[in-house]
């Protein structure tokens, strides 16, 4: 589990199966564009991956299964980002 | 699907594009350390950069708690002086510069958490890229058993999704610097031109001249009373002296007077 700009976390299964709650109310409000709803479930997502989550050795190199958006995203920055147009190529070693 | 099943695809679907585009996976290795390591020095320009933002607006919070002092001060001098309009001006004044500043404090505490969240992202991308050298050296070694094949795109795809994590958190400090630098700017200007004081009710020298009227007219009056006092100091003796001699004449008139009415 990743929330971007705060590094990778290890989840339980408890956690996990309240995350896939939440991403179900993130998608939602992606969905009907509704800012409030999404910040909201964003906000809860990101405290309990911090709260619950075991954070990653600095020097573990791993990939993530989920990542959550910043959190002070908004639902712009996320269809953005979904779109594939804001990850810039040579930060993840394009030519 | 998911959002964020959907933003890890994202991040997975751009490492896999870069490491389709080599054709020797050792090349991948060593570019991708390449960018790691301008990646780093990115970050850590980024670090600065919104370190000297914070430090900015901190110096805009304190000159602005200055003004609010100074109109706090005046409200009350006014109120001393029994020009309650003045006071209200002034305290007008001030209410305005306290919405600027905890703006400010709104701005401060941002750029804080930001300085403080890519500072461990620096933290962690550097201590990724010692463990991506490291093992790039022993992958480069095993290179032509199949595992080593999987491990390096393992390797691979985690550090490119912390350059990806990392690379856009530098842009969205980079645009919220930039946002806050232009409006610090303007800020700047205004506490310079002295606008900000003029927003409300003429200028600001409005309330101080007005204050410096009075407090000069103040000083007049004190000097004509110190004066005065001065006088009536001095005076006495000529005062005490015609007395005594009214006082005798009055007693002689009165002996007069005695003596005549008998």
């Amino acid at each position: 589990m990743r929330i971007l700009g705060e590094g990778q976390f290890r989840v339980d299964d408890d956690t996990a199966a309240k995350l896939t709650a939440l991403d179900k109310d993130l998608d939602a409000a992606v969905a009907k564009h509704e800012e409030t709803a999404f910040g909201t479930a964003l906000r809860s997502a990101v405290t309990l991956v911090k709260t619950t989550g075991t954070p990653l050795e600095a020097d573990e190199i791993a990939t993530a299964d989920f990542i959550l958006p910043f959190s002070d995203a908004t639902v712009d920055e996320v269809n953005k980002l979904l779109a594939d147009g804001t990850i810039p190529g040579d930060s993840i070693g394009l030519p | 699907m998911s959002v964020m099943k959907r933003v890890s695809l994202i991040f997975r679907a751009k490492a896999d594009k870069a490491l389709d585009r080599m054709e020797d996976p050792r090349e991948t290795l060593d570019y991708s350390y390449k960018q790691q390591v301008e990646m780093l020095t990115r970050v850590r320009r980024g670090v600065a950069d919104v370190a000297t933002s914070r430090k900015r607006v901190e110096l805009q919070m304190n000159s602005l708690q200055k003004e609010i002092n100074k109109r706090d001060a005046q409200a009350r001098d006014a109120l001393g002086k029994g020009r309650e309009d003045l006071a209200r001006a002034a305290l007008q004044n001030k209410a305005q510069l306290v919405s600027q500043y905890s703006d400010l404090e709104t701005q401060f505490a941002s750029l804080q958490e930001q300085e403080e969240k890519l500072t461990l992202a620096s933290q962690r991308l550097d201590a990724k890229v010692q463990t991506f050298r490291t093992r790039k050296e022993t992958l480069k070694a095993t290179y032509t058993a199949a595992e080593a094949q999987t491990r390096i795109n393992e390797a691979f795809s985690g550090i490119s999704e912390e350059m990806g994590d990392v690379g856009l958190a530098i842009q969205r400090a980079e645009d919220k610097t930039a946002q806050m630098q232009a409006r610090a700017g303007a800020i700047d200007e205004l506490l310079a031109s002295g606008a900000l004081e003029d927003h409300v009710g003429g200028n600001q020298d409005y309330i101080q001249a007005e204050l410096d009227k009075l407090g000069a007219g103040t000083d007049v009056d004190n000097e004509l009373a110190r004066m005065k006092n001065e006088i009536a100091a001095s005076a006495p003796k000529e005062i005490e002296g015609n007395g005594a001699a009214a006082n005798g004449q009055e007693a002689a008139a009165a002996e007069q007077q005695a003596g005549d009415g008998v």
